[in-house]
């Protein structure tokens, strides 16, 4: 599928796939048809991690160029995979390897930012811990003034830290923006909060869509730290109550959500910050989450095969490769689907 | 409002009504980050604020600047958790002693709209959103009643501040049912080095003092 190079500018016009595996059928639609498909009592919940600066330029201590995309951790030191010379213009699959770093090691980026490097990972030499000098108000700033969003060679010009915003974006945890909720303008939010539907949040430490190496790529999404809110998961409840359908926005919700789901508890979840490494798929036994709100995601990516709990692979394939021939475009700034089973029922109930 | 553990940002945080409301909010429990240009001042206020118990952080942006705005939003955010409460304080009168809008450069109205009153819109539209989401939140423009009164040589000034009292009220009317507050307030005549650039020659003796403001317009915000 053809990727989306840049931000559109009528987000509820761009295209949605809504894939049903009760009637083992779809449709397409626009985003801002959404609320066709969403009843009174359902919840719609989102990340709302706002999308870090987490590409750093920098050197080693030999003067080697090295770039550093940075996941956050919660213990304040900072998980680190790192590129060779260059940028996001080249592809990540051909970027040099970076220059092996070890323990002890100083990395500098730009004038302000200098960080040791305090761990490398066993799995790869270029996944490293780096812990940052100077207080959290230096850091934060040298971090905003010197680091820039994370973006790849399919998009067509250097993104700014406001092109990887959702309209929900709070902290920022996120190395990559959780892009599902990127094109929920308000005014289809407040539309379908007066229909009765709700939102609640969650807050997902979104990583890296791609590091540059095959092996470590096979074994996306890495761990990553979530927080589900006392008040989201008394929502989910209160939805669970009442009969309503708890929507996820975006796979990093589905992960976070089915992550925290209590045994036996009926599909609600324990509120807390914890970290993640379940990896969901078509073996997984959905708990919480009824049906995912999310993007364009191309057969045999970790994010298809999150799909895979919500629909057969053959359906996704078959209602994605449609979508293809018929222009849908993907990545971040892509189209969407809905996928859940019964989600087109609401239209015929 | 609750302001024991809240986030807030106060942008004009390093003199006057701003450090003054930064100081109110972390003696009553917010988590504040100041926001001004000058680093220099902002630090003094911050460690002032923290030698006296409470907690503030610095972030040196100018809020008249486009690609400051999610800086501002995001490093405030990782510092203090999700913004509760908001005060746009932040203004520029333009160019002193101020002018008749004949003598008025175009550009000098375009920086004091950028400060006053874009500035705020963007800001406001990078933290608002969390704040419907979690149902909760208040923003404070601090308004000037040049923004109700035409005085000459008050041009540029007059009409950001007149704009940004409406901008409040759209944003409430839009957002109304949502428990995102919108407050405008006016300070009236305060002791300032901003109201000493703008009337040089005003008694002193005669103006507020910006701390009793500030605890006016915090009282305000937690009621």
């Amino acid at each position: 599928m053809s990727p989306a190079t840049w931000p559109r500018e009528s987000p509820l016009a761009e295209r949605l796939l809504v894939v049903d595996p009760r009637c083992d059928c779809t449709e397409e639609r626009r985003v801002g048809d959404l609320a066709a498909y969403v009843r009174a009592g359902d919840l719609l919940v989102v990340n709302d991690a706002a999308t870090l600066p987490a590409s750093l330029q920098g050197r080693t201590a030999s003067g080697a160029s090295v770039e550093a995309r940075l996941l956050a951790s919660r213990d304040g030191s900072w998980r680190a995979v790192l590129f060779g010379a260059g940028d996001w213009r080249t592809r990540t699959e051909d970027r040099p390897a970076p220059p092996v770093v070890g323990e002890g090691d100083v990395l500098t980026f730009g004038g302000e930012l200098r960080a040791r490097v305090s761990g490398v990972s066993p799995a790869s030499t270029r996944v490293v811990t780096l812990r940052f000098e100077g207080d959290p108000d230096h850091f934060w700033s040298a971090l905003y003034r010197h680091g820039r969003p994370i973006q790849y060679a399919y998009v067509a010009a250097p993104l700014a830290l406001w092109h990887v915003q959702t309209p929900f974006a709070s902290r920022p945890w996120s190395s990559e923006m959780p892009s599902a909720a990127r094109p929920l303008a308000w005014e289809l939010v407040l539309a379908l909060r007066a229909k009765g539907a709700s939102f609640a949040a969650i807050t997902h430490a979104a990583g890296l869509s791609s590091t540059g190496d095959a092996a470590l790529d096979a074994a996306l999404p890495m761990r990553e730290s979530y927080e589900v809110p006392a008040e989201t998961a008394a929502a989910i409840a209160r939805t669970r109550a009442r009969g309503g359908r708890v929507i996820a926005v975006g796979t990093t919700v589905v992960r976070a959500l089915e992550s925290a789901a209590l045994p036996g508890g009926g599909g609600t979840v324990a509120p807390g910050v914890r970290d993640t490494d379940l990896v969901v798929g078509s073996s997984h036994s959905l708990r919480v989450v009824d049906a995912i709100f999310t993007g364009m995601h191309e057969p045999g990516t970790s994010h298809d095969t999150l799909l895979q709990a919500f629909a057969p692979r053959e359906l996704l394939l078959r209602a994605f490769q449609g979508a293809q021939q018929r222009g849908f475009v993907g990545h971040e700034f892509g189209d969407s689907m809905l996928v859940g089973p019964g989600i087109l029922s609401v239209l015929t109930s | 409002m609750e302001l024991r553990g809240a986030g807030a940002i106060v942008t004009g945080g390093s003199r006057g009504l701003g450090a003054s409301l930064g100081s109110a909010l972390a003696a009553r429990g917010a988590r504040v980050v100041l926001v001004a240009r000058e680093r220099g001042p902002l630090e003094e206020t911050v460690a002032r604020i923290r030698a006296a118990g409470g907690e503030a952080h610095a972030l040196a942006e100018d809020i008249g600047d486009k690609t400051a705005i999610h800086r501002i939003a995001g490093a405030a955010a990782a510092l203090v958790g999700p913004i509760d409460l908001l005060v746009h304080n932040a203004s520029t009168l333009g160019p002193v002693p101020l002018r008749l809008l004949l003598d008025t450069d175009c550009e000098d109205l375009e920086r004091t709209l950028a400060v006053n009153l874009v500035g705020p819109f963007r800001l406001t539209k990078a933290v608002a959103g969390p704040m419907v989401l979690r149902g909760r939140g208040t923003v404070v423009h601090v308004s000037s009643d040049a923004a109700t009164s035409a005085y000459p040589r008050w041009g540029a000034y007059g009409v950001s501040k007149a704009a940004l009292l409406h901008l409040n009220a759209i944003w409430a009317a839009e957002l109304e049912g949502t428990g995102v507050r919108f407050l405008s307030v006016d300070p009236g005549e305060m002791n300032t080095k901003m109201h000493a650039d703008a009337i040089p020659d005003a008694d002193p003796a005669t103006l507020a003092d910006p701390a009793d403001v500030a605890a006016r317009i915090v009282a305000q915000v937690q009621s």
